[in-house]
C-alpha cells in the first residue's frame, strides 16, 4: 500500500497494521522488528513513515470525563475534532490546539504540538495529566509529569513507544466565538511591535506576505483574540469543500500565490479592525477545504518551519525573508508566531522567540534554497520543527537540539532504538 | 428522544453508525452476541454524548428468542438497523456446509426473523424506519463470493418487498449496499483505494439516506455505476469472466 503524510512527499510503499486492542499490540510488538506509529498523517514529512506502520486512528474510544475537573480520558486515536464536536456544546475547549483539528491525541503528544497561545499556555504536554504507553517489551506504563519517559515521549515523534491513552485537561469556555482583532502592518518592525503590544491576549498569529520586497519585507496581517463571553455554545463543525484531485502544478505559480496573498492582505481594512468569528474560522481556516494539500500538485510540498531565539529573531527573519523573496519561490502560507518559554521535553520544538512556517512546492532547486536558509537558522541559534520536516541535515538538526544525546541514550537504554523508527529518525539518527 | 435498535452492533460499521445516531440525539439499543464486550463502547458513546445506551444480548441465528427480546424492550424503538453480516472465504464456504449455512443464516434467515417482528409492530404503529445493510455482492452472483452474495441478494429482495408492503403505513425501508469497506472483516485484503469506503463515511451516508427517506443506498456512490455495468454484462460473457 502506498502511503504519504500531509506533504504527499515522499510516497512510501509500506505495510500497515491497524491498532485495535492491547493484546494484539503486545503480539505485534514481539513479532515486528521495526515500525512507527501513524496517527492521522497530518505531519508534513517523514516522521510517521516507514516500511511498517502501526495505524492508530481506529483506536479511538472515549473513556471518561470528569466534569468537575474538566479531565478527559480517551484513547490515542481520537481526533481533536471529535473532542470539539462533543465538548464545545458543553462549554469546553482544548487548552492547546494546532492549526488543524484533524490530528490524533497520539500525534499531539508525539509532536508536543503548540497553538496560537504558546506564549501563554505552552505546548500540548502542559495539559496532559498522564498517559499510557506500550514499550518495546510489551509492558504498559502509566506516565506522569516530570518523569524521563514523559520528557522523552512528549515531542519524541513516536520513537519511545505506542501511546495508548491520555488524560488531558480541557478549558472552560462560554462561547463558540472569538473576538478577533486584525492588525495590518507595513513591515517586519511593525509586525514585531504589534506582537509585543498584544502579547497579553491568549491567541495571536500573523500571516506574512513572503513576496514583499525591500522596505515592505515582513508586512503582515496579525490576528489576535480571545473567546467571547456570550453564552452561545451551539457549535456545529463546518462542512467541507473538497479538492478531489491533485491540481496541475501551474495552479500554484508565483502569480497565483501573489494573488492569494494580496487578496488576503487587501481584504483586511487598514490599521486595526475587529471581528467576531467562529472556532473553525479562527483556529482551523484550512480545514474547511478537505485535501487542500492537493493544491500543490502531484509532486507534493513541504513546510519549512524554524524558530529563532528572541535576541536574534529580527535579524534572522529579515535575512530569511529576503532570501525567500529573492528566490521567487512562493509560499502559499507563511505564518509567524511569538513563542513563550521552552519546556523540559528533550525534543519539543518551541523556544522563546519567533517562528516562521512556510509551504513550498517540491521542485528543482528547492532543497538547495532550504539548505541556504538552514545556515541562517543555525547561525542564529535556531532550530527546525521535526513534525514538518522531510529533508533537514543531521548537522542542522543536531545544532538546534542540544538534548539530542540525552534522547539517544534514553532510547538505547530502554531498547527503543531498534524497535521504533521512522524514515526521519533513520535519516537523522535520532 | 427515541431509541434506535442496532443489530450486529460489534462490527466497525455498526459502531460508527451508532456514533452518528447518538451524535444526533438518538438513544441506542445495541444488540450483539456477548454484548458485554461492548461495555467500553457504551462508555465511549456516553462520554461523547448524553444519550442513553443499553446493551442487548442478541444472537441473530437464535430465531426463537427474537420475539421475546423485542417484546422485552421497555420502549419500542423508532428505528431498527440490521448490520449483521457473516463472510468467510468463498472456497471455505463451498467445501464446508456449516459455513455455507452460517452465511445464509446470519445474512438472511436471521435478518428475516427479527425484521418480520419489527415490521408487524411498525405497521401497526404506522411509524418507524428500517435499515438493512445488504451488499453490492448481492447484485450479481460471481464465483469469487456467490454464497455470501446470494444470501445478500435474498436479503435485498426481502427489503424491497418490505418497503413495498410498509409504504402505505408510512414506514420507510432503506437498503444499504456497501462496496468495499475498510473494516476488521476486510483487514489484510489489498482493496483499491478509490472504491473503498471508511466505516465512518458509510455510517454518515446511512444516516443521511435514512433521514431523507431514501430507498436504496450505494456507498461509496461510485458503486452504483460499477454495479450497473456489472449487472448488464450478458451472461454468456459474464460466465467466462473472473471479476
Ligand atoms: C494545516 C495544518 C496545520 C498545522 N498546524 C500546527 C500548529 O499550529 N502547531 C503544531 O504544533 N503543529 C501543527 N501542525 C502539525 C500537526 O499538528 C502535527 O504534525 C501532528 O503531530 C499530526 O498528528 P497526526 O495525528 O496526524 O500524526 P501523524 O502525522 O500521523 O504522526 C506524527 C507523529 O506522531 C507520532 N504518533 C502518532 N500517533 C502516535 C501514538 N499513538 N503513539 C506514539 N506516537 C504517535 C508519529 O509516529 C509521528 O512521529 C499542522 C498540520 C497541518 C496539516
Amino acid at each position: 500500500m502506498n502511503l504519504v503524510s500531509w506533504g504527499m512527499y515522499p510516497i512510501v510503499k509500506n505495510h500497515q497494521t491497524t491498532l485495535r486492542d492491547e493484546e494484539e499490540l503486545k503480539e505485534y510488538m514481539q513479532n515486528t522488528s521495526e515500525f512507527i506509529p501513524f496517527g492521522n498523517g497530518r505531519s508534513y514529512g517523514d516522521s510517521a513513515l516507514n516500511d511498517e506502520i502501526l495505524y492508530t486512528k481506529k483506536y479511538n474510544n472515549f473513556i471518561s470525563f470528569d466534569e468537575d475537573k474538566g479531565l478527559l480520558t480517551c484513547r490515542a486515536g481520537v481526533l481533536l475534532s471529535e473532542i470539539l464536536d462533543s465538548f464545545v456544546p458543553r462549554g469546553w475547549f482544548l487548552k492547546v490546539t494546532p492549526g488543524t483539528k484533524l490530528i490524533t491525541i497520539g500525534g499531539a503528544i508525539a509532536s508536543d504540538i503548540h497553538g496560537k497561545n504558546h506564549h501563554i499556555e505552552g505546548c500540548f504536554s502542559e495539559c496532559i495529566k498522564e498517559f499510557k504507553i506500550m514499550q518495546a517489551d510489551g509492558e504498559i506504563k502509566t506516565v506522569k509529569k516530570a518523569t524521563n519517559l514523559f520528557y522523552a515521549t512528549c515531542g519524541g515523534m513516536g520513537l519511545t513507544g505506542v501511546i495508548l491513552e491520555a488524560t488531558i485537561s480541557l478549558k472552560k469556555i462560554n462561547s463558540q466565538f472569538i473576538n478577533q482583532t486584525t492588525i495590518k502592518t507595513k513591515n517586519l518592525q511593525e509586525t514585531f511591535d504589534a506582537f509585543e503590544e498584544h502579547k497579553d491576549l491568549p491567541y495571536s498569529v500573523a500571516w506574512i506576505d513572503c513576496l514583499a520586497k525591500d522596505e515592505n519585507i515582513g508586512k503582515c496581517l496579525l490576528m489576535v483574540g480571545d473567546f467571547a463571553d456570550d453564552g452561545d455554545l451551539d457549535y456545529k463543525s463546518k462542512s467541507k469543500l473538497n479538492i478531489p484531485f491533485n491540481l496541475p502544478s501551474f495552479a500554484l505559480n508565483n502569480l497565483s500565490v501573489k494573488a492569494f496573498n494580496w487578496l488576503y492582505y487587501a481584504k483586511a481594512p487598514d490599521g486595526v479592525s475587529t471581528q467576531k468569528v467562529g472556532i473553525d474560522t479562527f483556529f482551523y481556516p484550512l480545514d474547511s477545504i478537505k485535501n487542500w494539500n492537493r493544491i500543490y500538485g502531484k509532486n507534493g510540498f513541504t513546510q519549512y518551519q524554524f524558530i529563532l531565539p528572541k535576541e536574534t529573531s529580527y535579524e534572522g527573519l529579515y535575512e530569511i525573508l529576503t532570501k525567500i523573496s529573492d528566490s521567487g519561490k512562493g509560499s502559499f502560507l507563511a505564518v509567524l508566531k511569538l513563542y513563550g518559554k521552552s519546556n523540559k521535553n528533550y525534543l519539543s520544538f518551541p523556544i522563546e522567540g519567533y517562528s516562521l512556517a512556510l509551504d513550498f512546492k517540491i521542485e528543482d532547486g528547492l532543497f538547495e534554497l532550504l539548505d541556504e536558509l538552514d545556515k541562517v537558522v543555525v547561525k542564529h541559534n535556531g532550530r527546525i520543527y521535526l513534525t514538518k520536516d522531510v529533508r533537514v541535515s543531521k548537522e542542522t538538526f543536531e545544532a538546534g537540539y542540544p538534548m539530542i544525546e540525552k534522547f539517544r541514550e534514553f532510547r538505547k537504554k530502554n531498547n527503543m532504538s531498534e524497535k521504533f523508527n521512522s524514515l526521519q529518525s533513520k535519516r537523522l539518527n535520532i | 428522544m427515541s431509541f434506535v435498535l442496532i443489530i450486529g452492533a460489534k462490527s466497525d460499521m455498526a459502531k460508527e453508525t451508532a456514533r452518528v445516531y447518538a451524535k444526533n440525539g438518538y438513544n441506542l439499543y445495541l444488540g450483539a452476541r456477548n454484548a458485554k464486550e461492548l461495555e467500553n463502547f457504551k462508555t465511549d458513546i456516553e462520554v461523547r454524548t448524553s444519550v442513553h445506551v443499553e446493551l442487548l444480548e442478541f444472537d441473530i441465528t437464535a430465531y426463537d428468542t427474537h420475539q421475546k427480546i423485542y417484546d422485552g424492550l421497555k420502549e419500542k424503538p423508532l428505528g431498527v438497523i440490521v448490520v449483521s453480516g457473516y463472510m468467510v472465504e468463498q472456497k471455505l464456504a463451498q467445501k464446508d456446509w456449516d459455513e455455507s449455512l452460517q452465511t445464509i443464516n446470519v445474512n438472511y434467515t436471521g435478518a428475516v426473523s427479527i425484521l418480520n417482528i419489527v415490521a408487524n409492530d411498525f405497521e401497526k404503529e404506522r411509524r418507524g424506519f428500517i435499515v438493512g445493510v445488504s451488499s453490492v455482492a448481492g447484485d450479481r452472483g460471481r464465483k469469487a463470493n456467490y454464497i455470501y452474495g446470494s444470501a445478500k441478494a435474498a436479503f435485498s429482495a426481502y427489503l424491497g418487498g418490505l418497503r413495498n408492503r410498509l409504504y402505505e403505513s408510512g414506514v420507510s425501508v432503506l437498503t444499504v449496499k456497501p462496496g468495499f469497506v475498510d473494516t476488521k472483516m476486510t483487514q489484510g485484503l489489498d482493496l483499491p483505494e478509490k472504491l473503498t469506503a471508511q466505516p465512518e463515511d458509510v455510517a454518515l451516508d446511512i444516516f443521511n439516506a435514512q433521514q431523507k427517506g431514501r430507498n436504496i443506498l450505494y456507498t461509496k456512490s461510485i458503486w452504483l455505476l460499477v454495479m450497473l455495468i456489472i449487472k448488464h454484462i450478458p451472461e454468456f460473457i459474464f460466465k467466462k469472466l473472473s471479476i
